[in-house]
């Protein structure tokens, strides 16, 4: 069994790193910093529904950390690192009383405000926060996006073979 | 069989709680855009230091943070027309003149904000 888990994990961590690389190849909808849809974060719910939070996280920081290290830079680190541990904690507290597109849209949300909230510290300033709404909103509508494509994938594969 | 993408079970939770950010969302949105009587003095902050600070009214091109980013000031309005960021989204954001707006450019920790300047007009009773 741990094998077996040690190697979805393995797969996921791929997934989520194609995903990431597909996205970063799209020119930005909106021309404000932290607006994407998330296409990794499908790997990271599913793997929070079928493996567990402490599998999810694991996946989350090393796709961040790969990421940034092939395509980012420190500083992208930091924010990518902020956003996806707050959005992780936040989609598992609440996985227990929501459904699945709802708990995506507050990590959507939570990772737009994690990655504000270290804007803010590293540029010592708060003008970023006039970015707020925008990213509340893009937040939204990226989490009900991820959260469909991922309620339809858990509800593909989360057969009883999943469960262990 | 496995669920379905919204279960019923948590369904009008879920619209609650999907509706609720929404709208926090659009209330900071419309709270904020209210606001934005235009503004009359340019600052232009690196790494969270204010490097610059210029009137709207005074049109010119400034080079800031060694070149990273190119300011422009016409027309009571200001723009970053150039930068060496790979994702240029700060150039994307085009002119603003709002109190309270900003251009941030997040790689070359460049922030233009748009400020009031005119305080005193604030305390006339």
């Amino acid at each position: 069994m741990e094998t077996r888990k040690l190697a979805r994990i393995g797969v996921l961590v791929a997934l989520a790193m194609v995903l990431s690389y597909v996205e970063s190849l799209f020119p930005a909808f909106i021309a404000v910093p932290g607006v994407r849809i998330g296409l990794a974060n499908i790997a990271i719910v599913f793997a929070l529904y079928t493996l567990g939070f402490k599998e999810a996280l694991l996946i989350s920081v090393v796709r961040v950390v790969l990421s940034a290290l092939l395509f980012g830079s420190v500083l992208s680190l930091a924010y990518s690192l902020a956003g996806s541990i707050l959005s992780l904690c936040v989609m598992a507290f609440l996985k227990r009383f929501f459904g699945t597109v709802a708990v995506s849209v507050a990590g959507g949300v939570s990772h737009n405000l994690g990655q504000i909230a270290v804007a803010c510290l590293i540029l010592q300033t708060r003008a970023i926060a006039y970015y707020l709404p925008v990213l509340i909103l893009s937040g939204v509508a990226a989490g009900v996006v991820i959260g469909i494509v991922a309620a339809i994938v858990i509800d593909r594969l989360d057969g009883g073979e999943m469960n262990e | 069989m496995g669920r379905r993408v919204f279960e019923r079970r948590t369904l009008v939770r879920d619209i609650c709680l999907i509706a609720a950010l929404a709208l926090i969302g659009l209330c900071l949105l419309l709270f904020t855009g209210r606001g934005s009587s235009k503004g009359s003095v340019v600052q232009v902050a690196v790494d969270g230091e204010v490097v610059l600070s210029i009137p709207l009214s005074r049109d010119g091109s400034y080079s800031v943070n060694g070149g990273s980013n190119t300011i422009e000031v016409k027309d009571g309005r200001v723009s970053i027309v150039d930068a060496d960021c790979p994702d240029r989204l700060c150039v994307r954001q085009g002119w603003i003149d709002g109190k309270g707006q900003s251009i941030v450019c997040l790689p070359n920790r460049v922030i233009v904000t748009v400020v009031g300047g005119e305080s005193s007009i604030d305390f006339v009773l």
